[in-house]
């Protein structure tokens, strides 16, 4: 359903959205409207509320005003179902947060079998398949313990992948890797997006965003400054907040 | 040599020995029983307690922390009497087992809703985020992320905890519940002789020191783990 002449339906919408932490305002009113295939790369000082605004997306954080649009849903509305919904956008995390109890395929098989209700058979197929996507079908037996960072990051995307989400959220996904497993996880999420995935990411990895990114959204103090193609926004920022933090992640990069 | 003869006869009589052994045995059964009501009661209690703490409502926090605190501080001795001789005049006859499962239902449960509560909060926030940002439900979240590596991090509080309430199936004797020690008592009051107080004792020993044993073994590896 196009809004005007050519222009597609957002994937992800948001409206207005705000979030306060005990009289702190974290977010103060964000609108961001992501297409479908849309790769868009959050950048922004620590603090400036990316992180919040990515958990705001699924609810991970309860937004205090505004809406999320996902899909056409509206995730904040009442009674809407937050678990089908939540199944629509997948996410990955800074930590990547694997269960450490369980091998690869038990990470990625859980969801498949406890929402998605499919038998074992059909659920371990398909997460050998998303473990093969991202590069580690031999890694299914293996332990978090026994894998690599890049490897759980690689695993923690299958994990989400398999759910054949509209959406993926990539909160830094790579800050916690050591410089040489960076790649690893860039490479899968360049495939991603050759495959036509819809994500939002938040990172300062500058040279992904370089190449991989179609926007680039600027955020400082809970609001989004500036926005644009990366080219514009690396190249000739119109803010003075927006030089000052690429000149910075420039000189550290 | 004449004192030790007496001690020996007195204290480890074989001939009496012989005659009670069925009976005691009979007594450790009930023992064994008890154990294997209680424990799961108070498992299942102390679970119940850490799930209702885990969910954010101020009130029900508030709520296990007095109920914890309450069973915590109320000697189980004086609960279980209570329980079998002090309801029935409010026209509550409770059975003997009825009370010892209350009563240890009770008394355990908020110990091990203090252990498993400990062990939920060990679990980094991550794990719910990961769980909960797939779809999974509190419970599933619960069950099958949280409660596993919660319970490796406090196992070896969960057996000491599980050893204290074993042991404390000996208070059952006041209510006339055949276990170990008042099969011991009784058996002892008939042949006028403390030898199957001393069986009691061993057999006590012979069933709980390997869980001891298994105990101080986890607890060093914890320790060199960290």
């Amino acid at each position: 359903m196009p809004l005007t002449g050519g222009v597609v339906r957002p994937l992800l919408e948001l409206a207005g959205l705000r979030k306060s932490y005990g009289g702190l305002d974290v977010l103060k009113g964000v609108d961001l409207a992501v297409a479908p295939g849309e790769l868009v790369f959050v950048i922004g000082p620590s603090g400036s509320g990316k992180s919040t605004l990515l958990r705001c997306c699924n609810r991970l954080e309860e937004p205090d005003g505004g809406t999320v649009i996902v899909d056409g849903e509206n995730i904040l509305a009442s009674g809407v179902d937050l678990n089908r919904v939540r199944q629509k956008i997948g996410m990955v995390f800074q930590a990547f947060n694997l269960y450490p109890h369980m091998t690869a395929l038990g990470n990625v098989t859980l969801a498949l079998r406890k929402v998605q209700g499919m038998a074992r058979a059909p659920a371990e197929a398909k997460a050998r398949d998303a473990l093969a996507a991202v590069g580690l079908a031999d890694k299914q037996a293996a332990y978090p313990i026994q894998l690599s960072g890049g490897q759980q990051q690689r695993v923690a995307i299958a994990r989400a992948l398999a759910l054949e989400p509209k959406i993926v959220l990539f909160d830094e996904p790579t800050s916690a890797l050591d410089p040489e497993l960076v790649g690893s996880v860039l490479a899968v999420m360049r495939e991603l997006k050759a495959g036509g995935m819809t994500m939002v990411v938040v990172s300062h990895e500058l040279a992904f965003a370089r190449d991989a990114a179609d926007r680039v959204v600027f955020m400082d103090g809970g609001r989004i400054v500036e926005q644009g193609p990366p080219a514009a926004i690396f190249g000739s920022p119109r803010e003075a907040r927006t030089r000052d933090f690429v000149a910075k992640l420039a000189e550290r990069s | 040599m004449e004192t030790l003869n007496t001690i020996l006869e007195v204290f480890f009589n074989a001939e009496i020995a012989v005659r009670v052994f069925p009976f005691l045995l009979r007594g450790l059964g009930m023992t064994l029983l008890l154990c294997a009501l209680v424990i799961p009661l108070g498992l299942a209690g102390g679970l119940a307690l850490a799930w209702a703490a885990s969910l954010e409502r101020r009130w029900l926090r508030v709520l296990c922390v007095v109920y914890v605190d309450f069973f915590r501080a109320f000697p189980p001795l004086v609960l279980l009497i209570f329980l079998f001789f002090g309801l029935p005049f409010a026209g509550i006859d409770l059975p003997s087992i009825a009370a010892v499962g209350i009563g240890f239902f009770l008394n355990a449960s908020s110990y091990y809703g203090e252990i498993f509560r400990a062990g939920v909060e060990s679990v980094p926030k991550g794990q719910w985020e990961a769980a909960r940002s797939t779809g999974l439900t509190r419970f599933q979240t619960m069950t099958a992320v949280i409660l596993p590596q919660a319970t490796r991090n406090v196992l070896p509080d969960l057996i000491g905890n599980t050893l204290e309430v074993a042991k404390l199936t000996s208070i059952a004797s006041v209510v006339a519940l055949g276990e170990l020690l008042h099969t011991a008592r009784l058996a002892q009051s008939l042949v006028y002789n403390p030898t199957p107080i001393v069986m009691a004792a061993m057999l006590y020993l012979a069933l709980f020191w390997p869980v001891v044993r298994l105990l101080s073994r986890l607890e060093h590896r914890n320790i060199a783990r960290r």
